[in-house]
């Protein structure tokens, strides 16, 4: 009988990385201790405002960039890439 | 891909839920459309510790026979009775004959040196993140700005462990007195109050107090706070920082409803300026969950033509106004909050524009042009309310320069003959839907 998941795998930036089910993307890049994004001028940056407004988290996910990664559950085998 | 409604609710925080809810009780189509993963808006965001009345409103929306678009985000309004939404793999049109808006509020933030290091977040910002998942057990944290907000974020935090080591409310205790003492009319807040004191034991909590510096090189280590002309070093974590809320009044500005006094005029009924169109919530007046539950059930009561019960229910909120004013007068800024940035200060984020550079602008709209100033993907959601209190540039004219898409979007979803007219097909019989009651689309 299969385990109920307790926890799931993702890579961010080609790093495993083991999260509760429910955790943000956003929550996962800011656990790699690595920054969200580089602003125009080369400024490391993390999320902001939570709630999808500020762009700060914004990661390619799963190859589509752009994604606001604060609104984005983990999922198991996803791959997470920061700017 | 199209879906009509009788009743389209914008924003599944506490008023669009309970908008919907209301509706779909009056025996109408209801559709409720959402851009996070799950309903709750930001206060009642999920994750452990969602308070009681959070609980009831949800297990009565999943009972409810409302169509739920949860991660889906309204970006334009390509004809009249039809708006467009968007998630990360589809696009959508949604066609109603009557439209409730409970769009919420944000943050606003206010420029300070080191604002822009990572791990300085709002205040909603960081719990946000805690509720997603973020860690924050044996994390020491600084809370700052103003706004009942930050001792509800501070509780919050106190509760999943964290080292809340200060608490900053920028107004004087002299302003804090009247919004304390207005609470006596509302005991369900006083005890609120206290319960967040005993949570918070430990934090240290100055008034009068706001942070003039977030310090470290590649993340936040430390914050400068000022109070009465001293001012020292908070060695921190994180740094959750916001200074009282603003509405989300894009998309009813977008739709044509007036504007007064930097909220969407709405009337006993919640009714617009537009016909057919509701607002409940924030963006008719920062009043918090129990106005909003208030204002979505006489949204959702009126826009089902249940006109006497929602009248009945709005009787009770002329008592709650009081609240909503006690609340902006407790709120106000202090002007030395104008001061705090240099002109190498970081005022738009996205475009990476300081303060230098907006001075020499007359108005928003030609620092806009200018500065590439609110041009980014935020769209001045961030930097707009913070342009407005430093230099003045009133909410109209903030508001006067929106035009769809009210957020990025695809290209493909903004192809002209994308998606397909709705047909007036008219309901099922007796406004049942031939899909199941919890659909999630």
């Amino acid at each position: 009988m299969p385990e109920p998941a307790r926890s799931l795998v993702l890579k961010v930036n080609g790093v495993p990385l083991t999260v509760a089910p429910g955790t943000t993307v956003a929550a996962a890049i800011i656990m790699t201790g690595a920054p969200a994004r580089s602003s125009v001028t080369g400024e490391p940056r993390g999320p902001l405002c939570g709630m999808g407004i500020c762009f700060e988290c914004r990661a390619t996910i799963d190859g589509t960039p752009h994604q606001r990664s604060c609104q984005i559950l983990c999922a198991e085998g996803m791959e997470v890439r920061t700017s | 891909m199209s879906e009509h409604f009788d009743i389209l609710v914008v924003g599944a925080g506490p008023a669009g839920i309970a908008a919907a809810v209301s509706a779909a009780a009056a025996g109408k189509r209801v559709g409720l459309v959402d851009d996070n993963p799950a309903p709750g808006g930001q206060i009642w965001r999920s994750g452990a510790h969602q308070p009681a009345a959070a609980r009831r409103w949800l297990a009565k929306l999943d009972e409810a026979p409302v169509l739920r678009l949860q991660g889906f985000r309204v970006f334009d309004s390509p004809q009249q009775g039809t708006l467009r939404a968007e998630s990360n793999s589809d696009c959508r049109d949604l066609c109603y004959e009557q439209l409730i808006l409970a769009t919420g509020a944000r943050e606003r933030f206010l420029p300070f040196p080191g604002w822009t290091l990572p791990n300085v977040m709002g205040a909603g910002g960081l719990d946000a993140m805690v509720r997603g998942g973020l860690p924050i057990a044996g994390k020491r944290v600084v809370i700052a700005g103003t706004g009942p907000l930050l001792l509800a974020v501070a509780a919050h935090l106190a509760l999943r462990g964290a080292k809340v080591v200060a608490v900053g409310e920028q107004a004087p205790l002299r302003r804090f007195i009247p919004f304390a003492a207005s609470l006596l009319g509302e005991p369900a807040k006083l005890l609120q109050g206290l319960s967040y004191g005993m949570a918070t034991r430990g934090a240290r909590f100055y008034t009068h107090c706001w942070p003039i510096a977030a310090n470290g090189r590649e993340k936040l280590e430390s914050v400068t706070l000022q109070r009465n002309g001293k001012h020292w070093d908070v060695g921190c974590d994180y740094l959750a920082c916001g200074y009282h809320l603003v509405p989300n009044l894009e998309l009813p500005a977008l739709l044509g409803c007036r504007i007064e006094k930097g909220f969407v005029a709405a009337d006993n009924l919640q009714r617009t300026s537009v016909a057919g169109i509701f607002c409940a919530g924030e963006p008719t007046g920062i009043g918090g969950v129990d106005l909003a539950l208030l204002e979505g059930q006489i949204a959702g009561l009126a826009a089902a033509g249940r006109t006497a019960e929602a009248e009945k229910l709005a009787r009770h909120r002329r008592r709650r106004l009081g609240f909503v004013r006690a609340l902006r007068d407790a709120s106000a800024l202090d002007q030395r909050l104008r001061e705090l940035a240099s002109d190498a200060t970081l005022v738009c984020r996205c475009e990476d524009v300081p303060l230098g550079a907006l001075r020499e602008h007359a108005n928003w709209r030609d620092a806009k042009l200018h500065t590439r100033c609110g041009m980014g993907p935020c769209q001045g959601r961030i930097c707009g309310a913070a342009a407005e209190f430093l230099f003045g540039w009133s909410a109209a004219s903030v508001q006067s320069s929106i035009r769809p898409p009210i957020f990025p979007a695809m290209v493909s979803s903004l192809g002209a003959q994308r998606i397909g007219i709705c047909q007036n097909a008219g309901l099922t019989p007796a406004g049942t839907s031939t899909r199941s009651q919890k659909e999630t689309l």
